[in-house]
């Protein structure tokens, strides 16, 4: 672990008294794809922009390629490429040029041309950069953290308000950066990007890391249950369906009752044994394979989305 | 020295997309000098020539409007972040900002003088020497004066309140619009204090009166300490990041930009060399043989 391509220890940044990163370590290594899964406001942004040597931390060590974002930030901005959120580029700029001025800040740099056709933006090389469409800003901005060839790739939201068709189109690319082993830190708050892209996952809420490991083991951690998420006519307690037939846990969340069982098929019926014998009635029934939102639940009894 | 040319370069191309740009760049500055030309001076080849330096200064103290306007549109939109991730500094992305603008300025400043040549008729343009050194240092000190007046606002709206306030007393006091021998004793005594003073007196001095270098050095020289000066304040209080807060003592580093002309300010107040030039030009257009004419 010692010769991790990121580190991070015990990260502290507070906004006024507001203290937006709690203690947050974890360790990324080469040619891996790294998620920070976490609600708005949870400190994953703030993490990314320390470890980019945008923002001073607080308290805590961190380490970049072998640098302190801090003193050596100058070296530093060769070996990392980012899609930031909330940034843009002048209306007036042109895709191509705007690939060749950032390639020319740096010593390493990558062919724009290729990245072009690579981004699927051959088409679009002379429009301004107020002309493009929201995916085809994104493809740009993942373009554009790539023309120094960077070591690491921080991605942050990369697919935050874009369209469901559109946000696949970006998990094809970060797939197939995946799979050339190129080291990636991205931010999410969506549960399947963190699922189908991240090799290891940290669960970031108000400012702490909740779980990490790998999808799987996280999932496997909170019982690897099948989810059954009711919603009933009438209130019910949740002790009364903790001891129904094969139930490992079960909760109310935001007015319904979210169900971890290990033989769904029993819990079903029994549940709605239960419910008749209460004189109570099932509005809704959703059964779901175990996700990363429940490890979320599970550790804060909130859902994940806002 | 690469990232500060290819950075010009794009700030270059942007303004020429921009039609802002054309409008406030080069519309407004030739729309002014035919006011001034051909209503003010009546097209008379004398008085043209006078008010020939008046108008270069509005054109060249305009700079400092557009900059501060686009260096905190950049900063809103989030753009200056994404050049943080680079290796791109503060100091490139100042110089640029300010080299790009003296190479936009310089060509409405060439039409002004062609026009007042070719179409009015001005015998001579005076001193070129002191003329190219006063329109660099004026770019220069104004841009940066746009480079400070950014890091001082959080919004455009805010950039856009102070930018009037510095604009009026600087076209009003500075003898840019009411020549300085025609302002009262007391706004006289105030417009000394005013760098646009200075800038319009050494372009005046160096277009109408052929004011060499050596003659115009109190102008040029107080010009250019005060370029050095904000545009070191520029790079102190530049902020990248939206989000970022003016430092806590940006008012005193703003205030620090005043300094220079508060001085010389005082001193002309006592010596009133500046302001003694400005009145024998003035009335010289009074006369019926003036040197001008006398070349004849």
């Amino acid at each position: 672990m010692a010769n991790s391509i990121l580190q991070v220890e015990n990260l502290v940044k507070r906004y006024g008294d507001v203290e937006a990163v709690r203690g947050v370590s974890f360790n990324v290594e080469e040619g891996e794809v790294f998620g920070l899964l976490g609600p708005n406001g949870a400190g994953k942004t703030t993490t990314v922009e320390i470890l980019e040597g945008l923002r001073t931390p607080d308290g805590g060590r961190v380490s970049v390629c072998g640098f302190d974002p801090q003193r050596d930030s100058d070296a530093l901005k060769h070996e990392i490429g980012a899609a930031l959120q909330s940034t843009s580029l002048p209306d007036k700029l042109r895709v191509m040029e705007a690939l060749r001025l950032f390639a020319s800040f740096y010593k390493r740099r990558r062919n724009p041309e290729e990245l072009l056709k690579r981004f699927g933006l051959e088409e679009k090389r002379n429009a301004f950069y107020s002309q493009l469409s929201g995916g085809q800003k994104q493809r740009l901005a993942l373009a554009m953290a790539l023309v120094n060839d960077p070591k690491v790739l921080f991605f942050d939201e990369p697919t935050a308000g874009l369209d469901p068709q559109v946000r696949r189109e970006i998990y094809d690319i970060i797939e197939e950066l995946r799979r050339e082993k190129k080291t990636i830190l991205m931010t999410t708050h969506y549960i399947e990007e963190a699922e189908r892209l991240c090799d290891r996952v940290a669960i970031v809420d108000h400012g702490k890391v909740i779980a990490l490991g790998s999808p799987r083991e996280l999932k496997a951690h909170s019982g690897g249950t099948t989810r059954i998420e009711v919603r009933l006519a009438k209130p019910e307690s949740d002790g009364a369906l903790k001891r129904l037939e094969g139930v490992a846990d079960a909760r109310e969340v935001d007015g319904a009752y979210v169900i971890h069982s290990n033989r769904p098929p029993q819990t079903i019926v029994s549940i709605v044994k239960h419910l008749e014998a209460q004189g109570n009635e099932l509005v809704s029934l959703e059964i779901a394979s175990p996700s990363l939102e429940d490890v979320f639940i599970e550790m804060t009894g909130r859902r994940l989305r806002d | 020295m690469n990232n500060f040319t290819n950075l010009t370069r794009m700030r270059i191309q942007l303004a020429l997309r921009n039609k802002m740009f054309f409008f406030f760049s080069v519309i407004f500055p030739l729309g002014m000098f035919f006011i001034y030309a051909g209503i003010f001076a009546k097209g008379d080849p004398q008085k043209v020539s006078y008010f020939l330096g008046p108008v270069i200064a509005l054109n060249v103290m305009g700079s400092f409007w557009g900059l501060s306007a686009t260096l905190v549109m950049f900063r809103e939109q989030g753009i200056l972040r994404r050049f943080h991730v680079t290796p791109v500094s503060a100091t490139d992305m100042l110089a640029s900002s300010l080299l790009a603008n003296y190479a936009l300025t310089l060509p409405t400043v060439f039409v002004e003088l062609a026009f007042a040549r070719l179409v009015f008729h001005v015998p001579n343009l005076g001193n070129l020497l002191s003329l190219a050194v006063l329109v660099t240092v004026g770019t220069v000190s104004f841009g940066s004066l746009g480079l400070v007046v950014a890091s001082v606002t959080n919004t455009m709206q805010e950039t856009q309140v102070l930018n009037q306030l510095i604009w009026l007393p600087l076209i009003f006091l500075s003898g840019a619009t009411l020549p300085m021998g025609y302002l009262p004793k007391v706004a006289q005594g105030f417009a000394v204090f005013l760098p646009a003073t200075y800038l319009v007196s050494g372009l005046q001095n160096a277009l109408y009166s052929s004011f060499s270098v050596w003659q115009l050095s109190i102008q040029i020289f107080s010009l250019a300490c005060w370029a050095l000066l904000t545009f070191f304040v520029a790079a102190q209080l530049f902020r990248w990041e939206p989000e970022a807060k003016i430092p806590r003592n940006a008012k005193l580093w703003a205030a620090a930009t005043a300094l220079p002309f508060l001085l010389l300010g005082i001193w002309e107040n006592g010596n009133g060399k500046i302001l003694n030039q400005a009145q024998n030009a003035y009335h010289s257009l009074d006369r019926p043989s003036s040197p001008s004419q006398d070349k004849k």
